[in-house]
């Protein structure tokens, strides 16, 4: 993990890029890129896979460190991989990016309401209420995601996960109809 | 064929590898994969024996490196498929088509820990092009489609498939996929053949352009059977020419414009002319570190045109400023025609004959040398080896195992044909030679073998002779026997002040006997009177595999020899050139 922007784990220092990889959805295909990743000394900051619309296809959301391997022999060599049919790096200003957290925090007293203000604040939801917990979840880009944990570090995580981003090229112009069918891109 | 047909899928996994016209495989049958083994008793394709699994699948290599074809090897779970994996890294590593297949434990008891289970597929999976689990008898046909289709597509490379056992000894029914099958199951796959019109006219344009050209040939120019294509565009442009130790052979050794291997042990001229160069086309070759030495200092005023087929390979090591992705073969065809287009519109060629001449220098400084043993002293290797050379039947296929043995063959031989040269380049595999030997021989059984062997190396994989024996698979064995870890010692001796620490194997076996316990016949050289009626009485056994031991020098060393991390510019040279040194400059 790059130790740069340690204050801001999370955020978008320039070391990050976004590859998105579509793959064809078989067995290992996830141990495949993982080992890759492993084999030639690549780091991942975050990865998220699933189903893409179409079951034959995953696509698997990887933020790639490139602080020390340039990010084009790391595409070229997943794109080595026979199961990788597609990947695109996607541009962080073209492309509309979302994480969900979730984070149990602690809750007591008079701190209570304050965490709920926050969560409010947030458009956070209240997943799970303790004696002097909360678990709360918070979904959209990661720079809110970064902001909301920093607030709630304020009362004292308990426990938190995030699910790394996942992300989509924006469309040119939103309401163009039809513009999100077709093949996954 | 409109009737149904309901196969096993040993049947299926038998008929698939006849479609693919698989004449040869090596394998050694075990529990998983039993069911593969019935069918094969009425198939066509010939089945060798190995004594080893390793040994099946430097066999399988052997087999590809001198046809071009994918080699097959068949073991079962397990144990076998570990043994399989150094295989296939070598194969991986130098790029040669081969398909594997191993038998897993049956589907259900998968993740169990069953007896002979390991997880194949990822033990093998960063050391093969690609790999499979096969979970349904009807996915076997496209399964060994794919499979010859990705190992003999593109960069060539490895491929695994790991059949269950009860996946063997289900029925299906028997469908062969279509060309459009195989395409549309693989949709991320797909090769990029031609080169970029306009980086061919850029590369055509430099090589014109260029004071001080060469032309550096890497493995790739077998793989895509460019020798031909290379030769016309080394004639066309006189560009001096290099062969590097996966190359050797795809241009002419005795032809004026190639000056041999380049890289760590490679010729003084080679290596200098690299250096010096203002152009290295690189032709299927990867800058590996063998050849660039110090990266930094690797070809320090030299333009880079990079031809290779593996997209991946452009900008790995040296930042490339004509990168051409596409197989070797059409590209060079492409750049051959640019270049007449271009000299037809009256653009000329720089003369580069000062540069020609300036290499050829260095040829006449420092040819390939060696000080001939004193009378009554053991043989020199290189001696050896010029005799091996000078006596061998034409078509004479040479393999040879990893060490300094390796360098003085891929030095001291004559390769004027393709494909007549095997070994063991990226990996490095101590115990190649002996089981590739069989199977280059299994493929080529017009040609004389000569695998060189050191006592290290055939210390390895001897028992592969076994092999050849019963399978009447003759091929000649020379044993270079220093009693040493040569190559090892030879560091030793150079960087850790003589310290040598667990390089002396004085302790060999007789090599004469164990070759006869092996049904080869054995022949030991001790003096120079008995070299060349050991090698007449070698050459002359067709009937069974013979094994020479030569008794040579422990303490020699290979050079020339750039210490590793060290610059190309500080190669050392033999002893008694360094004195001229001066004239690399």
């Amino acid at each position: 993990m790059s130790t740069i922007n340690a204050n801001n784990p999370y955020g978008d220092s320039h070391h990050h890029h976004i590859l998105t990889v579509l793959v064809q959805n078989r067995p290992g295909v996830l141990a495949r890129v993982a080992s890759l990743f492993a084999r030639r000394g690549y780091n991942i900051f975050s990865l998220a896979v699933a189903p893409t619309e179409d079951e034959n296809y995953s696509r698997i959301t990887i933020v790639v460190d490139i602080s020390a391997t340039p990010l084009e022999q790391i595409v070229k060599q997943l794109f080595k991989l026979i199961d990788v049919v597609r990947i695109t790096e996607l541009d962080p200003r073209k492309s509309v990016e979302r994480e969900l957290m979730v984070a149990t925090v602690r809750a007591d007293g008079d701190q209570r309401a304050r965490v709920i203000e926050v969560a409010g604040i947030f458009e956070a939801k209240i997943l799970a209420v303790g004696a002097d917990v909360l678990t709360i979840s918070l979904d959209g880009e990661p720079q809110k995601l970064d902001d909301f944990e920093e607030l709630l570090r304020g009362y004292g995580i308990v426990e938190s996960q995030r699910t790394g981003r996942v992300a989509l090229p924006k469309l040119e112009r939103e309401a163009r109809k039809g513009a999100t069918k077709g093949k996954a891109s | 064929m409109s009737k149904k047909e309901i196969l096993t899928g040993a049947e299926a996994l038998i008929r698939s590898l006849e479609m693919e016209n698989v004449e040869i495989m090596f394998g050694l049958p075990g529990g998983c994969i039993l069911p593969a083994y019935d069918p094969l008793l009425k198939s066509s394709i010939r089945h060798v024996l190995v004594r080893h699994e390793q040994g099946a699948g430097h066999m399988a290599q052997g087999y590809a490196h001198v046809t071009g074809r994918p080699g097959v090897a068949m073991v079962t779970s397990g144990p076998a498929a570990t043994n399989m994996v150094t295989p296939l890294c070598d194969a991986f590593m130098d790029s040669i088509p081969m398909v594997c297949i191993t038998g897993q434990v049956s589907t259900s008891a998968i993740g169990t820990d069953a007896f002979q289970e390991c997880d194949t597929v990822g033990i093998t999976r960063s050391v093969t092009k690609h790999n499979e689990l096969v979970m349904r008898a009807e996915d076997i046909p496209l399964a060994i489609r794919q499979a010859f289709h990705i190992a003999t597509t593109g960069r060539p490379g490895p491929v695994l498939v790991d059949l269950p056992k009860d996946v063997l000894q289900n029925t299906m029914e028997w469908h062969w996929p279509t060309d459009e099958d195989v395409l549309e199951s693989l949709p991320g796959y797909r090769p990029i053949t031609k080169g970029h019109p306009r980086m061919i006219k850029e590369a055509a344009k430099l090589l014109l352009a260029s004071e001080r050209p060469v032309l550096y040939l890497g493995g790739g120019v077998l793989k895509a059977h460019a020798a031909e294509a290379v030769r016309e565009l080394a004639e066309l442009l006189k560009t001096p020419v290099v062969t590097t130790l996966m190359a050797r052979g795809a241009f002419p050794d005795d032809h004026e414009l190639c000056y041999g291997m380049p890289g760590m042990h490679g010729t003084a001229t080679a290596i200098t002319a690299m250096q010096k160069a203002d152009l290295l086309c690189a032709l299927g070759a990867r800058f590996d570190d063998r050849v660039t030495g110090k990266v930094a200092s690797f070809a320090p005023d030299a333009k880079i045109i990079h031809v290779d087929i593996d997209p991946a390979e452009q900008g790995k090591v040296r930042k490339p400023d004509v990168p051409i992705v596409g197989d070797c073969r059409l590209v060079v065809e492409e750049i051959v025609k640019a270049v007449k287009e271009l000299l037809a519109e009256g653009t000329t060629q720089v003369d580069i004959t000062p540069w020609r001449s300036r290499v050829n220098g260095w040829k006449e400084q420092f040819p390939l040398t060696y000080e001939p043993s004193e009378p009554g002293a053991r043989l020199k290797p290189q001696f050896c080896l010029e005799k091996l050379r000078d006596a061998a039947p034409k078509n004479t296929i040479l393999v040879a195992g990893v060490g300094q043995h390796q360098m003085w063959s891929s030095l001291f031989w004559k390769f004027n044909e393709p494909y007549s040269w095997v070994n063991s380049g990226g990996l490095g595999t101590m115990g190649f030679s002996v089981p590739a030997a069989i199977g280059a021989k299994a493929a080529r059984p017009d040609a004389t073998v000569w695998a060189i062997d050191g006592d290290g190396c055939f210390q390895m994989t001897a028992q592969e002779l076994v092999t050849a024996s019963t399978e009447g698979i003759h091929v000649k064995i020379a044993i270079l026997n220093n009693t040493y870890l040569g190559m090892v010692r030879q560091w030793q001796e150079m960087f850790y002040g003589e310290r040598y620490s667990e390089v002396d194997l004085s302790g060999c076996p007789d090599f004469v006997k164990w070759a006869e316990a092996m049904g080869c016949v054995g022949i030991r050289v001790e003096s120079p009177e008995e070299i060349d009626a050991a090698i007449e009485k070698a050459n002359s056994i067709n009937d069974r595999s013979v094994v020479v031991e030569f008794r040579v020098e422990e303490f020699e060393k290979v050079f020339p020899m750039v210490p590793a991390g060290a610059s190309n510019d500080d190669v050392l040279l033999h002893p008694t050139q360094e004195n001229r040194r001066e004239f690399l400059k």
